[in-house]
């Protein structure tokens, strides 16, 4: 004795459904944008916040996720899946998570339909609110920047969970009965951060982007409020033109939904299409086009693992993907950064996750300082030879000529000195280095430092500590000698007095000139 | 009917104690807040809009997501830090539970006082941790993070078996389920209780009662 489900309820259970996976779609990605979110509430209904939640609507979101449905609603076998990825600036891609809204046939027969379904809806998009920011990719999209990029893409169909590597783990966020079906929203999230190359990655649909650009100023922008946050940016690879979405065209559909305290059955919903009514316009609904190539040469500090602090050019890479090749400095302790190594991603992620502590991997380090001249105390010498050219360094023209090879380097092989003037001027000048001369702009001081292999005495930390522990007593301080000294110098005492009284008028002429 | 009990617990340090209670019982609180009821003729109602905010931890890498009401996060706040008070004068080895209780009023005929049924009950036990140095403290961030991000998870799957709510009320009855006294949202009545005891296991001082909202004020 199945009841079938009036017209009325179908239609409102259908427009429930819409609207839900509309506003689940919104969620996840404001969630992934990399800013905190933050809407008012409001006591008296608007009307046009549906399931009574303060969920603003990204307009292009919105059409992105209309255009995967294409009038369609989820339903049995038909998911509404939105895939959260990861994107690096040399064009390495990643998926992170997928959540999908499925519909299995468990039917709910005696569910109130704008009642019960709707509040229940409703309590399944607070509890999405609460697991998108608990999920890993949560902490990944709040440090997103110049180094990677979080993207989306919404698709309908079968749920592709092959993307996420091995050991994904899955989350149920939750479910709701209705008399056509069950419910299901859940996410399938990667816990293996190991970085996969590009060539093993194939995509065949495209990835639309959020990009959040934080230090570039986009062309016509005046200056924002720290707080608001960057423009997001929105890139379909078919359609760089960059054009505004003017908002969704067919008729927004107003949720005025009221209901009664009488008994249940005499549940008055009204669901009155009203003029679309576009939401207002946000700070993220604007679109940037993506960033110029070669745009700016960044140059990062960061601490070498030797404890001197070493520079690191960096310039973008030529090419269409147009994200700068920076890393950037570490504003934790201890915390590690992207390179364009193999393993640097798994490093990060796992040292975000795991081990907080872990210090720069020392294989790009290594790496870096093969570019590095030696500047730094406890410094090796650098194994390969490289030219001032393939360094790659800024304002290489005015960098001192004649200096590419280790032969012509004067720090390595220094050229004679002058002649000391002085013992102090000596001491600077040790070992020859060379003083301003005519043709250099600077002055090059030959640094020896302390327990290098070109140390006067070359040894090492330990051995001369262990060595020089402890030494033996001055010899001035030992008491049989000084006693030995102080006896001479009373014996003497008679003559130096005997000079003293015969040059006694020098001394009263000295005491007259100084007064 | 019987009160629904669900019990979580965390182990953090001192100073993260107020951070990871207000994050649970926020995300508790998210799910049982509805807008302002606004009752018209012929005994239907609307419902308010309910905004969200999302905090982030000082001392834990988390971040929670909560109503857009000043009022109720004072009354959070305040209430959470008489638990921390409490919980740090009993002594370094401190184990205390904090307990939020959802209830309905049942009108009882004069001399006796209405009646409070509780129909959820959510405690949250707590075991205060001392460490010894820097490095300890930030591993203890990124665990505590995520052990609460498992909680968060465990909160939300209790929430979403939809079992027993109370029935929607009439206007007269509104104010015997729903908090009505804050003006941009409406949570379901609730009372937030703690407990302390000390590393012997005895209450130290015993439960502890403070509501936070009662018209009785007995």
């Amino acid at each position: 004795m199945d009841s079938e489900l009036s017209p009325q309820d179908k239609k409102d259970l259908d427009k429930f459904i819409k609207f839900f996976a509309l506003k689940t779609v919104q969620v996840i990605v404001q969630a992934r944008l990399g800013e905190k979110i933050c809407t008012r509430s409001s006591s008296s209904p608007t009307g046009s916040d549906w399931f009574n939640l303060g969920i603003k609507d990204i307009p292009e979101v919105t059409h992105e996720a209309k255009k995967a449905l294409a009038g369609q609603l989820p339903g049995i076998g038909r998911s509404m899946c939105v895939e959260i990825s990861l994107k690096t600036s040399e064009g390495d891609s990643m998926e992170l998570e997928t959540w999908c809204l499925e519909m299995n046939e468990k039917c709910d027969k005696d569910i109130k339909v704008s009642y019960t379904v709707y509040n229940r809806l409703s309590v399944l998009l607070k509890s999405l609110l609460a697991i998108t920011r608990v999920t890993p990719a949560y902490k990944l999209s709040r440090k997103q920047g110049h180094d990677y990029v979080i993207l989306y893409r919404i698709y309908f169909g079968e749920v592709q969970l092959s993307g996420l590597g091995e050991g994904f783990q899955t989350v149920r966020v939750g479910v709701v009965g209705t008399p056509i079906g069950t419910v299901t929203l859940s996410c399938a999230y990667r816990t293996n951060l190991a970085f996969m190359s590009n060539r093993q990655f194939e995509r065949s649909a495209p990835i639309m982007g959020i990009i959040v650009d934080h230090f570039v100023d986009p062309p016509c922008s005046s200056q924002r409020p720290a707080n608001m946050g960057q423009p997001c940016n929105y890139r379909a690879p078919d359609e760089e033109d960059g054009g505004q979405f003017a908002g969704v065209q067919d008729s927004q559909e107003v949720c005025n939904t009221s209901f009664s305290t009488s008994p249940p059955s005499q549940c008055v919903c009204t669901l009155s299409p009203s003029p679309s009514k576009l939401s207002k316009p946000l700070p993220l609904d604007s679109l940037q086009l993506p960033l110029a190539p070669g745009l700016v040469t960044h140059t990062v500090l960061h601490t070498g693992k030797e404890g001197g602090v070493v520079l690191v050019p960096a310039q973008p890479p030529q090419g269409a993907d147009t994200h700068l090749t920076v890393e950037h400095a570490p504003n934790t302790p201890g915390s590690s950064f992207l390179s364009g190594e193999d393993d640097g991603l798994s490093q990060s992620g796992e040292g975000r996750r795991d081990d907080r502590r872990s210090v720069s991997p020392s294989d790009p380090v290594e790496s870096l300082n093969a570019f590095t001249r030696k500047v730094g105390a406890f410094v090796n010498k650098p194994n390969t030879q490289m030219t001032i050219a393939s360094l790659d360094l800024p304002f290489a023209a005015f960098a001192p000529r004649g200096l590419d090879t280790e032969e012509n380097d004067p720090m390595v092989h220094p050229p004679e000195s002058p002649p000391c003037l002085s013992p102090l001027q000596g001491s600077l000048h040790s070992e020859g280095s060379e003083g301003s001369g005519p043709q250099d702009d600077f002055v090059m001081v030959d640094f020896r430092p302390a327990f290098s292999k070109d140390d006067l005495l070359p040894m090492d930390l330990g051995t001369f500590y262990r060595e020089f522990q402890n030494p033996p007593q001055l010899a001035s301080l030992s008491l049989h000698i000084s006693s030995q000294s102080m006896a001479d110098d009373l014996d003497s005492l008679p003559e130096k007095l005997a000079v003293y009284e015969k040059n006694i008028d020098e001394f009263d002429a000295f005491v007259d000139m100084l007064q | 009917m019987n009160c629904r009990s669900e019990v979580l617990e965390v182990t953090v340090e001192a100073r993260q104690v107020e951070e990871a209670m207000l994050a649970l019982l926020h995300t508790i609180l998210l799910h049982r807040s509805t807008g302002k009821f606004h009752y018209k003729k012929e005994g239907t109602y609307s419902i308010g809009t309910v905004g969200t905010l999302d905090i982030d931890c000082d001392f834990i890498d988390f971040t929670f997501v909560r109503v857009s009401s000043e009022e109720l996060d004072r009354m959070i706040r305040k209430a959470v830090s008489e638990f921390k008070e409490a919980l740090s004068n009993s002594g370094s080895d401190g184990i205390g539970q904090i307990s939020l209780e959802f209830y309905q009023k049942k009108k009882s005929r004069w001399p006796f006082s209405d009646e409070c049924i509780p129909w959820e009950v959510w405690s949250i036990k707590v075991n205060v941790v001392n460490l010894a140095n820097e490095q300890e403290r930030q591993i203890c961030r990124e665990k505590v993070g995520e052990k609460l991000g498992e909680k968060v998870i465990n909160v939300v799957e209790v929430i979403n078996r939809h079992e027993y709510l109370p029935k929607m009320p009439t206007q007269s009855e509104v104010d015997n389920v729903f908090d009505t006294s804050l003006k941009d949202v409406q949570p379901y009545l609730y009372k937030i209780t703690y407990q302390i005891t000390d590393c012997l296991g005895t209450s130290v001082s015993t439960t502890m009662r403070r509501l936070i909202k009662d018209t009785l004020a007995l």
